[in-house]
């Protein structure tokens, strides 16, 4: 009977409350996003694929790609073996390493890229070594990388903790104990457990790979062709002017947060699914 | 399991270090048929260069039968150097002011001191002055820059210590100051309620520029002359009006090859007829075009019309130089820390 009452008496507040927040998801997310489609064809779709096919363009879509080629594969690793190492194991200093796992999500992204110019700029640590060797990380394709793999660290590994945790390591004794080996174990029952939560955490991974702009920008040095990532290339064309550029370079990136969105979307639904379907 | 992780760190840093290894000097010297120009360039001059390098390249390709090719950087003038510095590969360096090329040559040692020496002109082969842009019309009257100071206007202009062109606009207005109010102290209380009328500090001229003529932010922006024409040109004629004030300063953007780089790419002899190039009547008349002060009497004299004479006080004889107005105004704890945290 109360019950009834609340539900009843919130009739309107939860017409307010949904009203509300779709109001202002509208307003902050769906406009903005409609704002870009609709400024990148401004001037019909002919000039929106002349923006991109310019030859600037196309290498900044190329180098994110195979930023996000290389980082992304990288944290996969990293994220493994990290959420493998703290939820298989007990050792000291375990939560020190969950929080150093967090760190860059702390950081601001400009003292992320700055980390890397001391490191390795021509007068950072690391620098007269590297120059003596000819070897160009800042201001170059692999200074870039760093920092995307630096920037993203945290996404893969933060997914499967709490999982691999939740999952205990029962199964992987009793399969040790049938007589598997490390990698057999690895493959046929850890990575099927996970294999939901990993996806997740990659493509959350590479949104961030393709959209980092700060810790890039600082490393960049913005040489047009050559280093310039999709976040930074829109920022330049939007400096000269070129807001069809602009926009059509930024609807591309949407048009890849989006998809991701929809994979992760889809993900989701089938992680629910196998999680309940698998049941326990 | 602890071998499994040395494996995977291993073959993580290895592929790392091969990166670097692949991207190593990849575009050293070149073959005799291509060569490639790094040009480290601030912000207003992306126009400027496009146009350059297309010139450069034919004339290059007609004398050598070489194809030079370009990479173009552009940012704060302050910015670029500090990156040139931490190593960003800059063949040549076109920047706002002279103070940022020296920084080159003092902290990253990339090219002799007296560089200034190696070209014409002190190596500046073209200069422009400041001015205001103000919306059609001219809404609030802005005459001069003693109506920059009055209350309720909104003065938009970059942050001196990451842009040149902020550094030309804050040393015209002390010129203002010390000429109105016949001291320094003068200049100084002139130049900080002028501050204190700024809302936004862009970190350089093309991102004022945009506060001012895209968000709309502002009564009057205070940027280079070349990039006052440039906004009027292209963010639609008739929006904006220049305002040309009583007294301003000649701005000499300054060009240097960056030694140390060009010997390491091979590119000493290309990166200096580039620069040169700069002073022919051809790439003079597209510096008039691209609404830069060209220093060939001839080709100024055929432009005359677009930029009109007026007052300049130099950074030479005025202020004792970039070095000293530097160190006095900008550095740490100089002149614009004050003002700004008095505010």
């Amino acid at each position: 009977m109360s019950q009834r009452a609340i539900v009843s008496e919130s009739r309107f507040a939860r017409g307010l409350l949904i009203g509300s927040a779709l109001a202002f998801l509208g307003f902050f997310l769906l406009l903005p996003l409609v704002a870009v489609f609709s400024e990148a064809l401004k001037q019909g779709v002919g000039t929106f694929w002349d923006a991109v096919k310019e030859p600037d363009a196309l290498a900044s879509i190329r180098l994110t790609l195979l930023i996000a080629a290389i980082s992304v594969p990288l944290n996969i690793v990293f994220g493994l073996a990290a959420s493998w190492a703290i939820t298989k194991y007990s050792f000291r200093g375990k939560s020190l390493f969950i929080t150093l796992i967090d760190l860059p999500f702390s950081v601001s992204p400009v003292v992320s890229g700055l980390i890397f110019v001391l490191l390795f700029g021509a007068h950072g640590w690391l620098g007269p070594w590297l120059n003596a060797h000819d070897v160009k990380i800042i201001f170059a394709v692999p200074g870039i990388i760093l920092a995307t793999v630096f920037i993203t660290f945290p996404f893969v590994a933060r997914e499967l903790i709490p999982l691999m945790m939740e999952q205990g390591k029962d199964d992987e004794e009793a399969a040790v104990s049938l007589g598997a080996n490390g990698w057999q174990t690895f493959w046929h029952v850890t990575l099927p457990n996970i294999r939901w939560g990993l996806l997740y955490g990659v493509l959350l991974c590479n949104a961030r790979a393709m959209g980092e702009f700060g810790a890039v920008s600082v490393v960049s040095g913005h040489i047009r062709g050559l280093t310039n990532t999709m976040p930074l290339h829109v920022e330049i064309l939007y400096n000269e002017y070129d807001f069809v550029g602009a926009f059509a370079v930024a609807s591309l990136l949407a048009v890849l947060a989006l998809v991701t969105l929809v994979a992760k979307s889809v993900l989701e639904w089938r992680f629910d699914y196998h999680h309940g379907g698998a049941g326990h | 399991m602890i071998n499994r992780r040395i494996l995977l760190t291993s073959v993580t840093l290895g592929l790392l270090v091969g990166l670097g290894a692949c991207s190593k000097s990849d575009k050293a010297s070149g073959d005799a048929t291509s060569i490639e120009l790094t040009n480290v360039s601030y912000d207003p001059t992306r126009e400027l260069y496009k146009a350059i390098n297309d010139a450069f390249a034919q004339k290059w390709k007609a004398d050598t039968g070489q194809n030079v090719t370009f990479k173009m950087s552009h940012g704060g003038s302050g910015k670029q150097s500090r990156a040139i510095i931490d190593g960003l590969e800059a063949d040549v360096a076109t920047l706002g002011l002279a103070y940022d090329i020296d920084a080159i040559a003092d902290k990253g040692k990339l090219l002799p001191a007296n560089w200034q020496a190696s070209l014409p002109e002190n190596s500046a082969p073209y200069t422009s002055t400041i001015v205001f842009l103000v919306r059609k019309g001219n809404p609030k009257a802005i005459k001069d820059w003693g109506d920059l100071v009055k209350p309720g206007i909104g003065v938009i202009t970059p942050n001196p210590k990451t842009s040149g062109g902020a550094r030309w606009n804050f040393l015209a207005a002390w010129a203002y100051g010390r000429k109105a109010g016949g001291s320094e102290t003068a200049a100084e209380q002139f130049v900080s309620k002028l501050f204190a009328n700024v809302p936004v500090l862009d970190s350089g001229a093309r991102g004022s520029t945009t506060t001012f003529a895209e968000r709309g932010i502002g009564d009057v922006l205070i940027t280079w002359e070349n990039e006052a024409f440039l906004a009027g040109q292209e963010l639609g004629k008739g929006k904006f009006e220049i305002v040309v004030p009583s007294i301003s300063i000649l701005a000499e953007p300054s060009v240097a090859v960056v030694t140390e780089n060009a010997k390491k790419h091979g590119t000493e002899k290309v990166a200096d007829a580039y620069l040169r190039f700069l002073y022919t009547p051809d790439a003079q008349t597209i510096i008039a075009r691209n609404f830069y002060r060209p220093r060939d009497p001839k080709v100024a004299a055929k432009f005359k019309d677009k930029f009109p004479s007026l007052n300049l006080v130099t950074i030479d004889s005025d202020f004792g130089g970039w070095k000293k107005a530097q160190a006095y105004y900008f550095d740490d704890g100089g002149v614009f820390d004050r003002i700004t945290t008095k505010k």
